[in-house]
């Protein structure tokens, strides 16, 4: 018998017994689906986080922060002189393994203006132009201010969409992106010049949804109530970091100084502190190498005293790598075991078919079908239940995931890959066989004289 | 040579501790184109004769060599395969599988000697024409008559044109007339040179061939052969059965 006659010979099996094929199939269907839906929650969830990680520099980029003095130094706190531009100078000059240092220095209260509007970036701050690089910016219209805009500490900002929206109208608002290059907003007093703006910064899930909601022609407004604003928290898939970003506005090192630091330290005494630096280091794999150096460096330059940390992406990427690894495991684990559970319906369904058909097996074989004809009769119809089961689970798999990011809505699209598909398919048909090769074998080798008088 | 040569064969079954004997050093030869009976009452062994004849039991002692091969050296692969060629098997209660048709039930000896499809259709339905029952190919088992199932399990056993047709009470579940039928077809296909060895417990069916061989209690009682010339003669039936 060959395999094209056993193929028919099962899917005939199975449709005469529709009900029972389909119930013993709901077992591996189920699995399936739950094996390529758990994958795809995983991978959109490991999507979102490795989005939010490269927006938010990539693991290669450290931050130097103020820290407290350890308690053994306590009688130096007053010779502490914090992190100041000569840091970013000596790691520069003495610290080969960092690539990029780029000092931050910030202000509170700025409150930017133009006209009537006013806003409130989460982020104003005093760099320099390689900031651009260190925090993965994208320019969108305009230039980034450069060293000789720092050099002479010139009123110039670049800004973030955030900015640009709440200031000059975002595009839902006006219809088209409105360019902000070439005008002036004000920030404490101080005149400033937009020179760039960032372009905007969105998960991947978010940017799909503001394409589709483009192509729509715009919904007439709710007349529910005044216009107002809900806040960034309740916007759906603003993850913090792209809201962050989006918020920003830089402006020349030398103008945060000049302008507002010198002026405004304590006691009018000028400040000359950072407030913070970001290193990015050359190799990620060197890291500790580069911060050991670093380290070096700055224990130099601090006079001995320990008054700062290093603060890595590392332990956030081990951890979103840690979270993945663990939810790929365990959702793996539950949805093989509900595979398997899939495999012993069909190994059960197949002992109770072959024990209906002791006397069919008889006649087969005293007609000549032999060992193998049989083994293979049996196990090709657990594996065509299994094949079945698994393409309609790759089916299934779709709507359940679809189910699921409607009864729990994530920032995160969950993600089908081909590979969980394949694997879950491939699984399935290892399932069907497994399960059939005992019933096959036990059908297989049948006495056909005792199996011809079984009644 | 024999198309069959059974030497001293034995069959024992220990059933508690109690050996039974239910063939008892038994030999015999049966020829190309013979149609013989074996006969005895129930329990003296026939049946165990028959599918240890028709490889599908083996002896417990002796030797069988069916058309040159020695069946006892066979792998159960190679039986499998000597089942399907050599031999076809009529039995009592039809043994039709239910699911399939009348002519899906005749073609599955050739779905085991992988036969393609249209020459199965084709060597089936000269079969069924055979027993006459062309027109009933589409027909379940259960929506035919039991002389009309056994037909059909006559054109399966012959459809792999076998060297011999091995038929267990072929009329023992039928009626008188249709049991007659049924005994005429095997009468019009040994006329038409095919081997058949019937199995029976009533000697007016085993009349009907020249050749008979009675089994007590396992063994040999008595044989009435036509070839030897002299005793036990009988009248030979209306047609010949040996070349
Ligand atoms: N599997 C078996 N186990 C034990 N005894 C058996 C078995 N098969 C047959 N026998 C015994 O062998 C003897 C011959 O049986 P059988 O060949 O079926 O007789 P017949 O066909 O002539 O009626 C009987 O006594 C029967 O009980
Ligand atoms: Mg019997």
């Amino acid at each position: 018998m060959n395999l094209l006659n056993a193929i028919a010979v099962g899917l005939k099996e199975i449709w005469a017994h529709k009900f029972r094929s389909l119930l013993t199939m709901l077992g591996i269907i189920l699995g399936v689906a739950s094996l390529v839906g758990m994958s795809a929650l995983v991978k959109g969830m490991e999507n979102g986080m490795k989005e939010a990680l490269i927006a938010i520099g990539g693991v290669e980029k450290v931050r130097l922060e103020e820290n407290d003095i350890p308690s053994y130094q306590k009688q130096l706190a007053d010779q502490a002189v914090g992190c100041t531009m000569n840091d970013v100078y000596a790691l520069q000059q003495s610290a080969p393994l960092i690539k990029i240092v780029t000092p931050e220095m910030r202000t509170r209260d700025a409150t930017a203006t133009h006209g009537s509007k006013s806003y409130d970036p989460w982020i104003f701050v005093g760099t320099w132009p390689n900031a651009l690089e260190m925090n993965q910016h994208v320019i969108e219209y305009g230039r980034m201010f450069n060293e000789i805009d720092d050099e002479q500490a010139r009123n110039v900002c670049v800004v973030g969409v955030g900015a640009r929206d709440a200031l000059f109208g975002s595009p839902e608002q006006l219809g088209y992106e409105y360019n902000p290059v070439g005008e002036q907003i004000t920030v404490k007093s101080q005149p400033f010049t937009i020179v760039g703006m960032f372009t905007r910064y969105e998960s991947e899930q978010d940017h799909k949804a503001r394409e589709l909601a483009k192509a729509q022609p715009p919904e007439p407004p709710s007349t529910n109530g005044p216009a107002r604003s809900r806040g960034w928290g309740g916007k759906r898939g603003g993850g913090f970091v792209f809201t962050l970003k989006n918020n920003t506005i830089y402006i020349p090192l030398n103008t945060m100084w000049l302008k507002f630091r010198a002026t405004a330290g304590s006691n009018n005494i000028p400040d000359p502190r950072l407030s913070t630096m970001s290193v990015k280091v050359a190799d990620v794999d060197k890291m500790d190498q580069a911060i050991q150096q670093a380290h070096n460096v700055l224990m130099h330059t601090h006079k001995g005293i320990e008054d700062f940390a290093f603060q890595t992406q590392e332990d956030w990427a081990d951890s979103i790598g840690k979270a993945i690894k663990n939810a790929r495991l365990s959702g793996g684990i539950i949805a093989a075991i509900s595979l398997l559970v899939g495999g012993i319906g069909i190994m059960n369904i197949m002992l109770a078919s072959i024990t209906e058909r002791i006397r069919e097996i008889g006649i087969r074989k005293a007609i000549g079908a032999t060992f193998l004809d049989v083994f293979i009769q049996i196990l090709v119809e657990s594996v065509v239940i299994a094949v079945i089961g698994g393409a309609s689970g790759l089916i299934a798999s779709m709507a359940l995931v679809h189910f699921l990011s409607y009864i729990s809505p994530t920032d995160n699209t969950p993600v089908i890959t081909v590979n969980s598909m394949l694997i879950a398919f491939a699984f399935s048909v290892g399932i069907g066989i497994l399960a059939g090769l005992f019933p096959a074998f036990k059908a297989a080798k049948l006495d056909p004289i005792q199996a011809l008088r079984y009644e | 040579m024999a198309l069959i040569e059974v030497r001293n064969i034995s069959k024992l079954y220990h059933l508690g501790g109690e050996e039974i004997r239910a063939l008892d050093d038994v030999s015999l030869d049966i020829d190309g184109g013979e149609f013989i009976s074996i006969i005895g009452p129930s329990g003296s062994g026939k049946s165990t004769l028959m599918h240890i004849l028709g490889c599908l039991d083996s002896p417990t002692l002796g030797t069988i060599k069916l058309d040159g091969t020695m069946i006892e050296k066979a792998t159960p692969h190679q039986l499998a395969g000597i089942r399907n060629r050599k031999i076809g098997f009529v039995f009592q209660f039809f043994n039709l599988l239910p699911k399939l048709n009348v002519l899906q039930n005749v073609e599955l000896p050739m779905v085991y000697s992988g036969l393609s499809s249209r020459e199965r259709r084709e060597h089936s339905m000269a079969a069924l024409k055979l027993v006459g029952l062309e027109n009933r190919s589409k027909h379940r088992p259960m929506q035919i008559s039991g002389g009309q199932q056994q037909r059909v399990a006559i054109a399966r056993a012959l459809v792999n044109n076998p060297k011999i047709i091995f038929a267990d009470e072929p009329t023992g579940n039928l009626d008188s007339n249709t049991g007659e039928a049924i005994l005429e077809l095997f009468r019009k296909l040994s006329s038409e040179g095919r081997t058949i060895a019937l199995v029976t417990h009533d000697p007016e069916i085993a009349a009907v061939t020249p050749r008979r061989i009675e089994i007590r209690d396992g063994k040999i009682a008595k044989e009435v052969d036509p070839k030897l010339a002299g005793l036990n003669r009988i009248p030979a039936p209306a047609l010949s059965a040996n070349p």
